[in-house]
């Protein structure tokens, strides 16, 4: 014999864990033993607390998916950068390392790449070796990270992804500290997210004020010319602002939003405007 | 053709369009209270359209299997009465939550509908209904899972999506596959491709035997 969702319910308990939690072997007319447990008195009141369980435990449900989406976005993308770090630096060593005992020996992943293909002569070359071959696996580690990333953000932010590229609406949510506090930034701080030294330093009267944080790595901003790059930055972190905010509130992908920026940045290249009300 | 009260053809823009009365939710044009049904985004709109009695009667109590964002959901949820809506994807929740939020009669489940046992404690017995779309492998086998919440007289409205079963075969053998696999549990009242409405889908009417 199977217990239905409300079995045992207090009045004043909605019962959204007990429909996310729950479960039968066989249907019945819950209805009817809802009445006759005392639970409700009619039919029509069943279906009232029926649906104000299952709206809530819907929409906990999602929330908690969300918000593990977009962190495991935060963590992946950081990996990237620290694996990509650590690779860069490993290859200066076998760089430098190498120049030592090769006059013809070059630099970077590339060059470790070239390396790692080469039989090892001496111990010290086995070790060369070895440690280009590191260079290369976290060189990989980082790509693998980077199309990880490039899915995740797409389910965790599919408007943001759109319009910033996977990677830099991946660091976007990383510097705001998730999807659900970017949705709450104001455009001025997107801006500026990255550049917090300078922003900073602006603050104490020291310095003009940043005109682009991350962002500036957007082919919109870097892109554009220098006279027009802070209008341009300025109107692409409103529309990340807002692409944020419909991931968060909405969810649904708005091909419009990308159209829209177009439309601005094409305005904003051909002069016109210097100073854009978004 | 015997439609039921809660869906009509009505006059939009000059043209016969298939509606039901309830509020607007993914601006489709409204008319008097009646919402044009876009058999375009709907495989159960497309039944209609295209002649198919898919059993959807007035007040009916539902089991929607694959409710996604709610677009057909919420146009079965103004004609019927009790309307259980099971979405396995959270994404498509937050659209769900919202038409829920103007029908009272309309209850989200973020659940499996492979694993009925997981929702059988909140969805009633002798259902009227169970309308089935999900884009999962063993369509046929879902639809016999949850054959338990119909009545004996109770109908199955199910699009099948070939591609969902398996990309590479023909559409017409998957088909094939997928009613024998359903006779186990259904006789099949009718069967038809939805082209032009959905490309590679078949419509299933079958009642539980």
């Amino acid at each position: 014999m199977s217990e239905g969702w409300f079995a045992g319910l207090a009045t004043d308990q909605v019962g959204a864990e007990r429909v996310r939690e729950g479960s039968a072997d066989a249907p019945d007319a819950w209805p009817d033993r809802a009445i006759e447990a005392g639970i409700v008195t009619s039919e029509e009141a069943y279906y009232d607390r029926l649906h104000e369980a299952t709206t809530a435990a819907a929409r906990t449900a999602m929330e908690e998916c969300e918000r593990a989406d977009d962190q495991q976005v935060i963590h992946a993308v950081r990996a990237m950068d620290d694996a990509g770090r650590m690779a860069n630096e490993l290859a200066e060593r076998v760089a430098e390392w190498a120049g030592s005992r090769d006059a013809e020996s070059g630099t970077g992943i590339d060059y470790c790449r070239e390396l790692a293909a080469t039989d090892p002569a001496e111990p010290a070359d086995e070790r060369l070796v070895s440690l280009a071959e590191r260079a290369i696996e976290l060189d990989d580690e980082r790509d693998a990270l980077e199309r990880y990333v490039e899915r995740v953000v797409r389910d965790a932010a599919p408007n943001l992804a759109a319009l910033a590229g996977p990677t830099l609406a991946a660091r976007l949510l990383a510097l705001a500290g998730g999807l659900d506090s970017m949705a709450k930034t104001s455009s001025s701080t997107v801006q500026v997210l990255g550049a917090e030294e300078a922003l900073f330093a602006h603050l104490r009267g020291q310095a003009p004020s940043p005109k682009h944080g991350v962002i500036y790595v957007h082919e919109y901003v870097r892109g554009t010319r220098p006279e027009k790059r802070g209008s341009a930055a300025r109107a692409l972190a409103g529309k990340l602002t807002i692409a944020a905010r419909i991931d968060h509130y909405a969810g649904d992908r708005r091909p419009s939003l990308e159209a829209d920026l177009d439309e601005r940045m094409r305005r904003i290249r051909t002069g016109g405007e210097d100073d854009g009300a978004a | 053709m015997a439609l039921p009260d809660g869906v009509q053809y009505r006059t939009f823009d000059g043209e016969e369009r298939l509606a039901t009365r309830g509020e607007a939710v993914y601006g489709e044009p409204v008319v008097d209270g009646w919402r044009a049904w876009d058999a375009h985004r709907s495989k159960l709109g497309a039944m209609y359209e295209l002649g198919m009695k898919p059993g959807l009667d007035d007040d009916d109590r539902v089991l929607y299997l694959g409710a996604a964002n709610g677009t057909t959901a919420s146009h079965v949820a103004d004609v019927a009465g009790p309307t259980y809506a099971v979405e396995f994807a959270a994404r498509p929740m937050r659209d769900l939550l919202s038409v829920a939020e103007t029908r009272g009669n309309l209850f989200p489940l973020l659940k499996d509908a492979r694993k009925p046992e997981t929702y059988a404690h909140v969805v009633e017995d002798g259902l009227d209904l169970l309308v089935q779309d999900v884009a999962t492998r063993g369509q046929a086998r879902v639809a016999r899972a949850n054959r338990r919440f119909l009545h004996d007289d109770g109908r199955l409205c199910l699009a099948i999506k070939a591609r969902s079963e398996d990309a590479t075969r023909e559409p017409d053998d998957v088909f094939d596959d997928a009613l024998d696999d359903l006779r186990e549990g259904y006789e099949i009242l009718d069967s038809r491709r939805l082209d032009p409405f959905h490309a590679d889908h078949l419509a299933v009417v079958a009642t539980p035997r």
